[in-house]
């Protein structure tokens, strides 16, 4: 016979009992599962990127399949909207939490804390976290080696080479908060994104009493309360020499941002009206895709007579440093 | 008899003993000192002076808190302006008392005197407790307290206590001195420690590089009964417990596992001379030999330095650092810390203030691995760096356990022999401390 | 005041940078190289430079306009070029080695990522190439007249002699006495074959400066050796007309270039010691099964290969002693 004939009959034939073999394997394990994990797979951004707490989001979509209530389950990246539609594809309520942004809460550019000595070891703020309090005077602040740039799946968040600072794109930062689980000094907060973005905050962490904070930053805050004074809606606590604004309570009236003596307080997507006289300590807007930080000297709204508001012992939402200085983790070893 | 070693891994660093034939100097008391309260591992010590005390040399001004802790002495007499946090030599804050010094006034039972007291007289209990009210910690480095290592579970019995004085470090040789000149003290802090322990055999180890330390010691041991001193081979990390336990009994020290397992005690020798002094001269831990050396420094020396002196005065006494950047390290190259805070002070655990210019140290460019296994051969533990440093970077948690990272010692070994300059150990350190934090959280549940 | 440099603890790096190893590698492939030029003249060294140049151009070009990054060893791209110029046979026209060149670093190294990346030894990857490609060029043993004033050895090489006479029916050591193959011959220098086979005393010294300067591990080339020894004389002492005796075996061929300079290349090697002995005793299996019973007269380059393929499955199972048990 013809030899390609025999080919083709040959390959057919091992084609289809290969075919026959699958087949039966796949009907024979087949593992059933809740359809609707499928659609709510469908419906979910598809970003895998941890920021609900699961693995992925096939994981989250099997959670919230079985879910009786969402709780406060949410989606970060898809947001009220994700959150909705899943609720109504399984009949169920959601509970819709305002969306958040990455704000890094520390301003000691280059400019203003400069270095006092030379880190030459890996680059990641991990590895000099373990090693030390780092190369500025400032134990709290931002170490700049980027490791949140590296674990953003959104791109939003980039290192400006001009402060040496992370600068987050509010356009792209979907709140997964995948940054501020990185950064070992905890100075990312995940703050609600608020009205238009209009935000007002404390970009500092520094702990320290007010001449080490100055001495080590020019713009750290330096616990002095003036802001707690001029704030009308007893929106700012000032506790261990460290301002916070709590974002429920403000009313964006950012007379706390002139207040500041060391300009550590910011507003942020506020108008620019006509440039009055800058702030001394204003660092430069960043350029990056879209400007993030605007620098609105004066404000729209009329100043209220000043009450004193008796500070709250509200705690703030402070993420605790994390120390990975564990005394345990510490090996026995002689070595002279 | 041949030399003894560990039986894995291991490098031959170059050794730089600089210093090795300046003679243990006395260090002038500073104006002021800072001592800190965090000198041992564990909780730091709870402070018992307040601003405007007055103290004298051998007070106690911290006591411990909790088990694994101990206590602080003032190695200085004076006036205390300040309790306060202040920057260590990593710039962390820790407690510290400061000092201004005035005169130099002893607590009344200390002997100051050289002469030799062999007679022990106390019990066991009794050399315990003195031991631990003179704040004795392990001196190479590790700052274990050392009243815990000499007081095992009832249920281990401990047979061999190994007095270490390997110094495989390169360039330190504050051991080697202090063996040469105090090797009497030395093995009298062993007896004391071996007393404690109730073992018969005592083992003290030197590296071939010093044979006069070998030969001093052999000397002080002769008419001991159980005591032998090993001679070892010039081998990095030869002084490290778990090494130097395989290197005498050939035993090894199981995973996640402590040296008394193996029914071995490691002591160092400048905390055999430190228990010494405690036991027979009433002198708690306050002060110690440390050698400041460095190519780039004109002078090398062997100090012996009250705890609390700022390191700046040290290296001020040497001429100073060099005027352009430099990395200063406390202890050895291997395993130091480098100093980021030179207004930081001297530590129980600072056997070596080590200066070295940037050509000598600086990190050169990372380039990609080779796969050519030395970090394997060399690791002393048995693990393999590379795969670490990959699962490591990829954050592959459960891999890295079942690669024993919780095993390594951080000893360098991986990171000095990579030759294309892989930061293997930066890598390993931080991934293995999420694996024991891993590990801790799952021991709770 | 001086400012003060911090990093995490090692503070010291031993001497011995990559940089330092591949030029060792380098230096210790000089005496082969050097005398492989005595005897094949002008043609091995064009060969030998038009491997250098390819290979170096191929990677700069991938490296610079695909990946965006420097040649990371410029070292290690001149000792695939050079140890493929060796396994080239003398006569071999310039253009084999260009494309054995483009061969051995565009397909072997750097569709896999370049240097630390490749499964497969790139030098031995390329000769195999051309072995395919191109058989007639690639067994073609005339030999151009060298620098020295001897007769150049035309001809087969002897392994493919002997491959040829058994073939025929003729006994291994009439062969061999016939056509002068002893292997003593081939010690000092005058062996047909490829252009780097030409002297084993010439490798042996390259492999004894690589162990004093601590390159390499003798782990592998002894367990592949040994292995081709034993197996060898175990053979020979069977059936002595069928089969070739160890000394010879050892000598001839690219064995010992095989064993010394391709089967320890880091990369496609294993890391363990463990890994390294099982690997050598793999190569040197295949080689002599290839060499008594398969077609090709020469099995170094394929036995290579193949051991190439087990290195991630030795460096995942053959773990390292590990202290705490």
């Amino acid at each position: 016979m013809n030899p390609i004939l025999i080919t083709i009959v040959t390959l057919s034939a091992i084609g289809l009992l290969v075919a026959a073999i699958l087949f039966l394997v796949a009907k024979k394990f087949k593992v059933e599962e809740d359809a609707r994990i499928d659609q709510v797979e469908a419906l979910l951004p598809g970003a895998n990127c941890g920021g609900c707490g699961c693995a992925g989001c096939r994981d989250f979509a099997t959670k919230l399949v079985s879910l009786d209530d969402f709780g406060d389950v949410q989606c970060p990246v898809g947001g009220g909207e994700t959150m909705n539609k899943i609720a109504a594809l399984l009949g169920k309520a959601a509970t819709v939490q305002a969306p958040k942004v990455a704000v890094v809460r520390c301003n000691g550019s280059c400019e203003n804390r400069p270095t006092v000595n030379d880190y030459d070891g890996f680059g990641s703020c991990k590895v000099k976290a373990a090693l030390y309090s780092g190369d500025t005077a400032c134990s709290y602040g931002c170490l700049g080696c980027g490791d949140c740039t590296r674990v953003c799946k959104f791109g939003a968040i980039g290192m400006d080479p001009e402060s040496g600072l992370p600068v987050v794109d509010d356009t792209k930062c979907t709140g997964c908060g995948a940054c501020a689980k990185a950064c070992p000094k905890g100075i990312i907060e995940m703050r609600p994104k608020g009205l238009r973005g209009l935000r007002v905050v404390v970009l500092c962490n520094n702990r320290d009493k007010g001449a080490v904070a100055r001495k080590a930053c020019k713009a750290a805050c330096i616990g002095c309360a003036k802001c707690a004074k001029v704030c009308t809606h007893e929106a700012i606590v000032v506790d261990n020499n460290l301002a916070y604004i709590d974002p429920q309570k403000c009313k964006l009236c950012t007379k706390c941002v002139d207040e500041c003596p060391t300009g550590a307080i910011h507003k942020f997507n506020f108008p620019v009206r006509k440039a009055a006289a800058k702030p001394a300590v204003e660092p430069k807007p960043v350029s990056e895709p879209e400007p993030v930080v605007e620098v609105a000297p004066v404000l729209a709204e009329e100043p209220k007579p000043v009450v004193k508001p008796a500070p709250k012992p509200v705690v703030p939402k402070v993420e605790v440093v994390a120390d990975d200085a564990d005394s345990d983790d510490v090996i026995e070893l002689d070595i002279d | 008899m041949k030399n003894r070693t560990f039986t894995i891994g291991g490098v031959h660093p170059a050794e730089h003993k600089l210093a090795k034939d300046a003679p243990i100097e006395k260090f002038p008391i500073p104006a002021k000192v800072a001592i800190s309260m965090a000198q041992h591992l564990g909780a730091p010590a709870t402070p018992v002076v307040n601003k405007g005390d007055k103290v004298k040399v051998g007070q106690v001004i911290g006591t411990p808190t909790g088990f694994v802790s101990g206590f602080v002495h003032s190695s200085v007499s004076g006036t205390v302006t300040a309790v306060e946090p202040r920057a260590d030599l990593a710039g962390n804050k820790v407690m510290h008392v400061c000092i201004d010094v005035e005169g130099d006034e002893f607590e009344q039972e200390i002997d100051c005197s050289d002469r030799i007291d062999r007679e022990i007289k106390l019990s066991a209990e009794e050399l315990l407790e003195k031991i631990k009210n003179a704040g004795i910690v392990g001196m190479g480095g590790a700052t274990f307290p050392t009243h815990i290592k000499l007081a095992p579970p009832k249920d281990k019995k401990a047979e061999y206590l190994i007095i270490n004085g390997s110094e495989c470090e390169p360039y330190v040789t504050a051991d080697d001195r202090l063996m040469r000149e105090h090797p009497h003290e030395i093995v009298l802090g062993a007896r004391i420690m071996a007393r404690v322990l109730g073992v018969e055999t005592v083992v003290l180890t030197v590296e071939e590089n010093k044979p006069e330390a070998f030969e001093a010691l052999s000397n002080a041991t002769m008419r001991y009964v159980g005591f032998n001193v090993f001679r070892m081979k010039k081998k990095y990390p030869q002084g490290g417990e778990k090494q130097l336990i395989d290197a005498v009994t050939r035993r090894r020290v199981p995973s996640g596992g402590l040296p008394i397992d193996t029914g071995c005690v490691v002591q160092n020798v400048a905390t055999a001379y430190a228990v010494y002094q405690a036991v027979q001269k009433n002198k708690p831990l306050i002060e110690r030999v440390m050698t400041v050396t460095g190519q780039c420094l004109p002078e090398q020396k062997n100090y012996l330095v009250r705890i609390g002196t700022p390191l700046s005065a040290i290296l001020d006494s040497v001429g100073g650092i060099p005027a352009e950047s430099v990395k200063v390290v406390s202890g050895g190259p291997m395993m130091g810390k480098a100093v980021a805070n030179l207004d930081a002070t001297t530590q129980k655990g600072s056997s070596c203030l080590l200066v070295l210019t940037p050509e000598q140290t600086a990190r050169t460019p990372e380039m990609v691995c080779i796969r050519c296994g030395r970090c394997t051969q060399a690791c002393p533990m048995g693990l393999e760096p590379w795969l670490m440093n990959r699962l490591g970077r990829a954050g592959d948690t459960a891999a890295l356990e079942e690669n024993k990272i919780y095993d390594c010692i951080e000893c360098g070994c991986c990171q000095f022999t990579c030759p294309s300059h892989i930061p293997l150990l930066d890598i390993v350190r931080t991934s293995k401390a999420d694996v024991m934090k891993i590990i801790r959280s799952r021991a709770k549940k | 005041m001086a400012r003060l440099l911090v990093s995490p603890s090692p503070h010291f790096q031993s001497p011995q940078t990559t940089q330092v190893l591949m030029n060792d590698v380098l230096i210790a492939l000089a005496p082969a190289t050097l005398v492989s030029l005595l005897f094949y003249g002008w043609n091995a060294l064009l060969l030998l430079a038009v491997c250098v140049a390819t290979c170096l151009l191929c990677e700069f070009l991938i490296e610079k306009y695909l990946l965006g990054r420097k040649i990371p060893s410029i070292s290690a791209t001149i000792i695939t070029a050079v140890l493929l110029a060796l396994n080239l046979p003398p006569a071999a026209p310039w253009w084999i080695a260009v494309i054995g060149s483009i061969a051995a670093i565009g397909i072997a190294k750097m569709c896999f990522g370049g240097l630390g990346q490749n499964i497969f030894n790139p030098a031995i990857f390329g000769r195999v190439f051309l072995l395919v490609s191109f058989p007639v060029a690639m067994t073609s043993w005339a030999a151009p007249q060298g620098w020295l004033p001897i007769d150049a050895f035309s001809g087969a090489t002897p392994l493919a002699q002997i491959n040829e006479g058994l073939r025929q029916g003729i006994p291994a050591s009439e062969i061999i006495a016939e056509n002068g193959l002893s292997g003593w011959r081939a010690f000092f220098g005058a062996a047909g074959g490829s252009v780097g086979e030409v002297s084993a005393l010439a490798l042996l010294a390259g492999f004894v400066y690589l162990l004093v300067r601590r390159t390499i591990r003798p782990h592998i080339p002894v367990s592949i050796l040994g292995t081709v020894v034993i197996l060898t004389t175990i053979f020979w002492l069977v059936n002595p007309d069928k089969f070739t005796g160890p000394v010879f075996n050892l000598l001839s061929g690219g064995l010992l270039l095989g064993a010394i300079f391709m089967a320890t290349d880091y990369v496609t090697s294993p890391m363990t010691t463990v890994g390294m002995i099982i690997y050598g005793v793999l190569i040197g299996l295949i080689t002599v099964l290839i060499r008594y019973f398969g077609s090709y007269p020469e099995g170094v380059s394929f036995a290579i290969l193949i051991a190439n393929m087990t290195v991630p499955l030795l460096n995942k199972y053959c773990k390292p002693k590990r202290f705490a048990a």
